[in-house]
């Protein structure tokens, strides 16, 4: 048995910079130019998982990512941990896609890797946090899908037990490759990059694909056109207080405190 | 950040990589580890398979295949949150040092793979009660035997003693004809029933790294325990605690002092007094500013010589002038960030009482400051 896994990364903004994220009033969205960014930590668990699946069966794991040139750092990283060959989708037409339009544009790409096994993601991004991608991503391909994974345990060549996690338990599966799998943080816990991987990462290829790399790709799909939700106005709740004093004796202020309460449109 | 030295997209990737190490394994223990004075051994597995355990050592040894510079770099960034894991680290690169140098086929192919893939943990022992720079007058013996080596003494203010399984230890094999010491370099694994741990010493600072007493007595060890030849014991001990031993201090204290930047920075902008963050008082800013050029310009001496070594020239005045500005500087860059702090410098809860501790004590390791100036004032005088 060898498996071809394709692992879906998702830059976001480091969360030890949150203080810097600022978001552009125009078009609603994060400004990435100017923060830093990383790998999404939830994909780094589903990467592990594809390494061990990779070590124990042999085959390859392939990793894609749609975002700016930059991102080629992050594929760098990926392949330093171990994963064989990087896919970037970068084009100014992929920019302002809602999950919608990435994940059309994610199975487009994997599509025409001819024959993939297993595709990984991690159940959100901790930017975004729709959840949506892995379940759209698993209906544009035609393949069955599963969220919050937290136990993957093959069972022979093409079949794996898996667990999903639920508020109040857990449900087991029987799933039949191929299948598209969003994981938890519990899955397993991602491995140290080494200085060894990276200097093998130098020599593993990374393909930089822009919206003509990608076959058969529906202009009206994909980027911002392509995307039915747009984000609202965003406004910051007034959450200010002030003081007010109150004159009178202690019964008088404590009849104004309920008067003031009950202005509030609160009744007891 | 104002760039002191041209790092190249790899060693950048491996500062990345080995900084979420320290921000994973090591910056939630390292309070303890200091705390309690433990050395945490079950790390070196995971020190092996980042790099950091071997990361100078060629590929035909298990190693990366790196050098100094990125050999610094895991130091720094390890040291940034614990200077005692620092310099028990530093010190495993020593007799991986002497070995790859000086050691047979035989013996690098026996002993280093180990070290690298941090199986085994190394040490060196020179420093004896009568000093660590009295080189020459080192007395534990090494008597010749049939078929071997029986050595005897004591060294004491030994890194890693009791926890090294591969010690290089340098022992006086005889005397010249001027009645000098000829000293020899032998290795003697863990489990010897002459090698015996002395007094665990109490530091006041770089805890979290065991420093005690290596005895020895009556260790029988084989003839191919020898390193070199008879009589190399200098040149083999000299070579890794001048470029590797040094470098590993100065490593250690830019990591102190980078751990200084980032918690004055930080404490500044989050204290508020009288209605703003003190971050805002020039009073602070000149603090902040003081720590960071001690640290830009630790660093930059430190990689320049290590950028020295990799290029196969010798580097051990580049590296004395190094350690002794870097480790005098990580305790003024230390103290300052106490002085940030205020009130809360002093408080266990805050780390960098314990950076001012690893700092003290970084002065007396690899050779005091006063060590560092001769060596630099006799280089001066020789080339100015």
């Amino acid at each position: 048995m060898s498996l071809h896994i394709v692992v879906c990364l998702k830059p976001v903004p480091d969360p030890d910079c949150y203080d810097q994220v600022t978001i552009d009033p125009n078009t609603k969205r994060i400004v990435r130019e100017n923060i830093p960014m990383v790998i999404n930590a939830v994909d780094k668990v589903a990467l592990e998982e594809a390494l061990q699946l990779r070590d124990a069966f042999g085959g390859k794991v392939t990793v894609v990512t749609m975002s700016l040139p930059s991102a080629k750092k992050h594929l760098l990283e990926a392949l330093a941990m171990g994963a064989d060959e990087g896919i970037l989708l970068t084009d100014a037409s992929f920019g302002g896609a809602d999950t919608l339009a990435t994940s059309y544009t994610l199975s487009k790409t994997i599509q025409q890797l001819g024959r993939v096994d297993l595709v990984l993601l991690g159940n959100e991004s901790a930017d975004g946090a729709t959840c949506q991608v892995p379940s759209q991503l698993g209906e544009w391909l035609g393949l069955p899908h599963l969220w919050n994974v937290f136990s993957v345990e093959p069972m022979d060549e093409r079949v794996f037990l898996l667990k999903t996690k639920y508020e109040n338990g857990h449900k087991e599966w029987r799933g039949e490759l191929p299948l598209v799998l969003a994981v938890s943080r519990e899955l397993v816990k991602p491995r140290h990059i080494s200085a060894m991987g990276i200097i093998k990462a130098k020599n593993k290829p990374i393909a930089i694909l822009n919206k003509e790399g990608v076959n058969d790709l529906q202009e009206e799909c994909i980027g911002l056109v392509g995307s039915p939700t747009q984000p609202g106005e965003i406004m910051i709740p007034d959450m200010s207080r002030s003081g007010e004093r109150l004159e009178g004796s202690c019964e008088e202020m404590g009849l104004q405190i309920l008067e003031k309460i009950r202005a509030g449109g609160i009744v007891f | 950040m104002a760039a002191v030295f041209n790092f190249s997209e790899e060693q950048e990737m491996i500062r990345a990589a080995a900084r979420e190490f320290a921000e994973t394994e090591i910056a939630p223990n390292a309070a303890e580890w200091d705390n309690q004075d433990i050395c945490p051994v079950e790390l070196w597995p995971m020190l092996g398979e980042i790099g950091a355990a071997g990361t100078f050592v060629p590929e035909i040894y298990g190693g990366p295949g790196l050098g100094h510079v990125e050999r610094a770099i895991f130091l720094e960034e390890i040291s940034r949150y614990s200077g005692g894991l620092g310099i028990a680290l530093m010190t495993h690169h020593l007799p991986i040092e002497a070995i790859l140098k000086f050691g047979s086929e035989e013996q690098k192919n026996k002993y280093i793979p180990d070290l690298v893939s941090g199986t085994k943990i190394g040490g060196l022992s020179v420093t004896e009660p009568s000093g660590g720079s009295d080189f020459a007058g080192q007395q534990c013996s090494a008597e010749k035997i049939e078929n071997g080596w029986k050595l005897n003494g004591r060294k004491c203010f030994i890194t890693n003693a009791g926890i090294a399984d591969t010690n290089v230890i340098i022992c006086k094999t005889g005397e010249d004809e001027r009645g000098r010491g000829i000293l020899s370099a032998f290795i003697v694994e863990k489990g010897n029933e002459g090698l015996k741990p002395g007094r665990h010493e109490n530091k006041l600072g770089l805890r979290g790294s065991i420093t005690g007493d290596v005895l020895l007595d009556n260790c029988i060890i084989p003839e191919d325990a020898l390193i070199g030849k008879i009589g190399d014991g200098t040149k083999i001990g000299m070579t890794a605690i001048g470029e590797v031993g040094r470098a590993g201090m100065t490593a250690i204290c830019v990591g102190l002092l980078r751990g200084a930047c980032e918690d004055a920075s930080k404490f500044a902008k989050e204290r508020v007094v009288g209605g703003k963050p003190i971050s805002k008082q020039q009073a602070i800013q000149f603090e902040l500013a003081d720590i960071r050029t001690e640290y830009e310009a630790a660093k930059a001496l430190l990689y320049m010589a290590a950028s020295v070594k990799d290029e196969g020239k010798p580097a051990t005045t580049a590296f004395a002038i190094a350690k002794y500005y870097a480790s005098e500087a990580s305790v003024r860059g230390t103290k300052r960030c106490m002085d940030v702090l205020g009130g809360y410098g002093v408080v266990n809860e805050y780390a960098v009482g314990r950076y001012l501790r690893d700092a003290l004590a970084s002065i007396s390791s690899g050779g005091t400051s006063h060590i560092q100036r001769l060596i630099i004032g006799g280089d001066t005088l020789k080339n100015f």
